[in-house]
This record gives C-alpha cells, structure tokens and sequence, in this order.
C-alpha cells in the first residue's frame, strides 16, 4: 500500500486547539486535539483516505492525540464500521490512558455492528399500507359511531350521563365569539354577490332583482355554507385538538375510569352546543347577507332600501330559509361528529393531535360540500 | 492491535445500559474550573417571590444535585440557571455566560426535560441530529454517524427509526440525554431524570449519568428528589426550602442525613411530618 500524507501541521509543533491527520502505509496518524469544531473537516479527510480500501487491515494510531471529544470519536468508531462492512479490519491503537476510557465509551474496541439499512417501501408495500390504514379508519369510524349510540342509550336511561353543564361555555365559544367574524363574511359575501350580478343585470334593466338573487342565494346556500365553514374552521378543529389533546394526555381514560361514558360526556354536548349554535348563525348571517346585497343596491344600482327590502321580502320565502336551516342542521352534526370522531382516533403526542386536527377540518369541508350538494338535488327532486 | 480488557458488546435496545469502571477523561486544555456560579439569586414571577438569596457554585466534571420537596421551586431553579426565565435579582453564570446571553446563539449546556421533550414529528435518531445540524457544518453521513453514536451511547442502538411515541418512559428520557449530549456540552442539566421510572430503570440511568461524568468529566446538574439516585450519583447538593425560600443546606448528600437541621434529617430519612 502506498504512503500517503494528508498532513494538516507538524504533529511535534501542534499548538493547542490544532490537529493533524498523516498516512503512513496502512496506519492513519492522528494527533493533537480533535474537537466537534474540526469533526467535519476530520471525518472529509478520514473518508477521503480510506474511501479505495477493501479488505486488509488498517490502524489508527493515537499515541499523539492530546484531547477528543465524544462527537469525534463517534466518527471513528462509524468509520470503523464502515471499513468492516468493506472486509477492512480497523483498530484504534496507541491510545494514552486518557482517551482509552473514552474508546471504551463509544465501544470502539469492539466487533463493529453491522447497520441494517431501511429499504424504501415499494408500491406494493405502499398500497398494501395505505389500505390496511383506510380500513382502520374505517373500522375507527364504526367504533365511534357504535360508542355515541351506546352514549345515546346511557343518556337516554340516566341524562345526567352527559355533561349538560358545559354547554353554555362551548356555546359561547363556538357561537358568540364566532359572531364577528361570521357577520363580517356574510355581509361582504352578500355584498360582492350584488356587485358581481349588478352589471347583467343593469343590461337588462333588471336592477331591482338584485334583491331577489341576493336574497334567495344567500338563504338556501350561502349563509348555510359560509357559517358551516366558519364554524368548521373555528369550532370544529378546536374540539378535535382538546378531545385529541385529553386522549393523548389519557384524561379521556380517566373519565372512564371514574364509570363516565367520555362519547357521553365530551362528544354529546359539543354536538348539542353545535345545534344550537349554528342555526342561530345562519339566520344572522342570512340578514347581514341580506344587508350586503342592500348597501350594493343603494349605492350602485339606484334602488331605495324600502324597496330593496319589499323585494326581497316578496323573493324570499319561508321554506327557502327553512332549507337553510335544515342544511345548518345537518353541517352542525356533521362537524360535531367529525370532530369528535377524529379527537378520540387522536394518539402519538402533540404530531398526532395536530394530524387529527388537519384531518379534521378537510374531512368536514368536504362532508359539508357533499351535504349541501345532497339537499340540493333532493330540494330540486321535490320541487320546494 | 489487542481488545481492551475493559470492552464489552454495546447494550441492545432498551437493555440496561453498560457499566463500565469509570476512568476520567482529560479535560480541554482551557478548562474552566467552576463551570455554574449563582450569586444572590432570587427567582419568582412580578411580586411572587420563590426563592432568594441563592448562593452556589459547581465545580467542573462534578454531578450537583438540587433538592427540595414538592413546589419548593427545584424545576422552576432549573428554568431560570438555563436562560429560560429572568431572575428578579442576583446572577447566574453558565460556562462563562450570564442572562440574559444564555439562550443567545448556541446555549453552552444540554437540557433533558422531564418528560424528554422529544419532537414528536421527528424520529428519535432526527431528534438527535437537529442540533448537529443547525449548529455545525458536518457532512450529513458525519451527523448521521454522530446521532447513531450518542444513541448507542445511551443503550438506544437501533432505535434510531422510531418515533417518541413508539419509545418507553425511561427509552424516552435516554433519548433526551444522547439529544442533550449532541454538541459535546461541557455542562448538562437534567430534570427528574428518574421519575416515573421503574427501579432497574432508574438505576440504568443513574449509573449511564455517572459514567459519563467520570468518563467525559461532564458536569452534571440534576434536579430530582429520588433518595436512592441521591445517593447514588450526587457528589453535593443543594437543598432549597418552600418555607423560608431559600438554600437551608449544602454539602454532600451522606453527611446531610446526619444535618443539625430537623427538615434537612427529615427529607433524606423519609420522616413524615408530625412524628
């Protein structure tokens, strides 16, 4: 094997704090002091002079080495490995008493352990994966649907199984501190709805029917939709996050073990609070709506408030904000469900939690579009 | 080129950690001999005074245990000597840095917290890794190889994969200690170590602290009010008092059982209150 040097500084002149590295035939000298400073300049030149070995023996000599710390012995004892995993036997030899202890450390007298090396997953693997994890969804799904009927049952037979108490705080959580925000997306929606459709409109000399569209969109469809994902967005990822939060923190084991049902006593009043709440906000979102359309109507299309309003009055009937209503229903238990569902599925510390938090307010959306979409077509079905 | 006769074959995953007769390692050349220095401390929050008047200091390579019955303010002491909290008055020096530097840049100690505080998202070896590789330029393969190094250190060989979630109580807290050992800190502080932990455990761990401070001369702060591990690893340690908030002894942990003072008697021979 030929000699080669990859000297860094004269050994016998190092000063404190400096290193040097030497080939010599198959032994490696190393002296001085190797710090974590120096470790990636080390480990380059280390890899670089040993990377063409195969099979043989190699030493590293470290009779001149003043002081190395744990992070540079670490790479030499991996590269040890890293050589005999090419038929390379490597020692560490000359090692004063001082740094002896510390090869003893980081077993680096020892047999070098072999690295099992992860193989990526194939697609096979992959799909066989992802679909063992959608059945377990799906089971999870069932289970909890099967627990809230068992809850509903408990609570049927003894009420006070649930905790009723707590509804006037989720209530105020989810639906007055929503308020704001709900109104203020409502009113522009109604708003950017009568700008949008006023221009057409005026073509036709149509202006007053503004009211109408604005009216009956925003009654049937909009306000609903716009709450819905509101809410979701608020309130639904908010009870998945402190169900998920009590799961993982087993409080949830807890209210078990004190003989409570934990579907009875944190899923049933957040889907009440939700019923409640969310219809209410529906109606103030459909007025606020309404109010959008009228300030376009005032101000862009020449028509009077009185009788912007005696329009809309006429257009709109009660079962179209009747079907809004139902539609508000069913967003509400359809989050209420989701939610609690996907806090209770919540497990693995604080990454988990957040995962079901994300999953919670995608599945939601999408349960809500495909609601609405549901009792569209029904509604049309009938006619009403 | 002969084995050492002191080798032995590294612990598998979640054995007990190797014990091997400690030899103490030299320090850097330009070693600091105190290594945490606190001068009239007081801790507490606006007008709600915990502690005051804390005088310590610990030595290099030396294991300094803090001490003190439930809500004296031992993890909370622990907060405030690693820059996390503000103190209301006096000074505190670590490796040469006060506050408020101490979290300024790259803090110069490793911290295990009580319950490990590993990143969930990240699996243990990644956890490992982080700090290598936000504070230093190693080759991704170098830091690769340090992370699988300070795990196998700690008796967690082949756990490298997994996540915290997938790990034990004690698994975890030894996890949190190769993290805390990343960047070769001169100093680490460790927070209940042995809590929560079963008997074998707890003395695993205790004895994988004594080996590296006597073999890396690592100067170990630790926060715990386990007696056996006390015991066990402590070289001195201080005792902090909810009543009087403050230090009411100091010493090594044998001659405090035998303290003039009734409380300190008390807490290190389990006496209850009232016999």
């Amino acid at each position: 094997m030929a000699a080669s040097s990859i000297k860094r500084d004269d050994s016998s002149e190092l000063e404190p704090g400096k290193y040097s590295i030497q080939r010599e035939g198959n032994q490696v000298h190393l002296a001085g002091d190797l710090r974590m400073a120096d470790a990636g300049a080390i480990w380059i030149e280390l890899t670089a002079t040993t990377k063409n070995e195969r099979g043989g023996e190699i030493a590293f000599e470290l009779s001149k080495v003043h002081y190395v710390d744990g992070s540079v012995m670490a790479l030499l004892v991996e590269l040890r490995a890293d050589l005999a995993s090419r038929g390379v036997k490597a020692e560490l030899v000359g090692a004063s008493d001082r740094i002896e202890p510390l090869i003893d450390l980081y077993a680096g007298h020892e047999g070098p352990t072999r690295r099992k090396k992860r193989k990526p997953e194939g697609t096979i693997a992959h799909f066989g994966r992802a679909t063992a994890e959608t059945i377990e969804e799906g089971r999870s799904i069932l289970d909890f649907i099967g627990n809230m009927v068992m809850a509903a049952r408990t609570i049927l037979r003894r009420p006070r199984s649930a905790h009723w108490s707590d509804i006037p705080r989720l209530a105020e959580k989810t639906g007055a501190d929503a308020v704001p925000i709900t109104l203020l997306i409502n009113i522009l929606v109604g708003f950017v709805m009568a700008f949008q459709s006023a221009r057409q409109l005026k073509t036709y000399g149509a202006n007053i029917y503004v009211a109408d569209l604005v009216g009956i969109s925003l009654t049937r469809e909009l306000a609903p939709l716009m709450t819905a994902i509101i809410v979701c967005g608020r309130s639904g990822a908010a009870y998945a996050a402190e169900i998920g939060s009590m799961k993982v923190n087993e409080e949830v084991d807890a209210i078990r073990t004190l003989g409570l049902s934990p579907f009875a006593w944190l899923g049933f009043p957040r889907i009440t609070a939700l019923l409640i709440v969310v219809p209410i906000l529906t109606i103030l979102s459909d007025v606020v709506g309404i109010f959008g359309g009228l300030a376009v109507g005032a101000l862009d299309l020449d028509i009077t408030p009185i009788g912007y309003l005696n329009e809309t009055a006429k257009a709109v009937r009660g079962w179209d904000v009747m079907t809004g209503l139902i539609k508000s229903f069913c967003f509400a238990v359809a989050i209420g469900f989701i939610a609690c569902q996907q806090g209770f599925a919540a497990s693995g510390g604080a990454e988990g939690v957040g995962r079901r938090t994300t999953s919670t307010v995608v599945t939601s959306l999408f349960a809500i579009v495909l609601i609405d979409t549901l009792f569209t077509v029904i509604f049309r079905f009938f006619n009403v | 080129m002969s084995n050492s006769p002191n080798s032995q074959r590294p612990p598998a995953p979640g054995s007990p950690i190797s014990v091997r007769p400690p030899r103490k390692i030299a320090p850097p050349r330009n070693a600091r001999a105190t290594m945490v220095s606190v001068k009239d401390l007081s801790i507490g929050w606006g007008d709600k005074v915990l502690q005051e008047h804390l005088n310590f200091e610990v030595a290099r390579g030396e294991v300094f245990g803090i001490l003190g019955g439930s809500g004296a303010g031992k993890s909370t002491l622990l907060r405030f000597l690693i820059g996390l909290e503000t103190p209301l008055a006096g000074e505190i020096d670590v490796a040469g840095r006060g506050t408020p530097d101490l979290t300024k840049g790259l803090p110069p100690f490793g911290v295990m917290f009580q319950a490990g505080a590993l990143f969930g998202s990240l699996t243990v070896g990644e956890n490992v890794a982080l700090p290598l590789e936000e504070w230093t330029k190693l080759p991704p393969d170098a830091i690769a190889a340090i992370a699988r190094a300070k795990l196998r250190l700690v008796g967690l060989d082949g756990s490298s994969d997994k996540f915290p979630s997938e790990l034990s109580g004690g698994m975890k807290k030894r996890a949190a200690i190769a993290r805390a050992l990343a960047l070769e800190p001169e100093i680490v502080f460790l927070d209940e170590p042995s809590a929560g932990l079963d008997p074998v455990t707890s003395a695993d761990l205790d004895e994988l602290i004594k080996t590296l401070s006597k073999t890396l001369g690592l100067t170990v702060v630790i926060v715990t009010h386990e007696l056996e591990s006390i015991f066990a690893i402590a070289d001195r340690v201080i005792m902090i008092d909810r009543e009087t908030k403050t230090i009411i002894a100091m010493g090594p942990p044998k001659d405090l059982r035998n303290s003039e003072d009734q409380r300190v008697r008390d807490f290190f021979n389990r006496t209850p209150k009232g016999s």
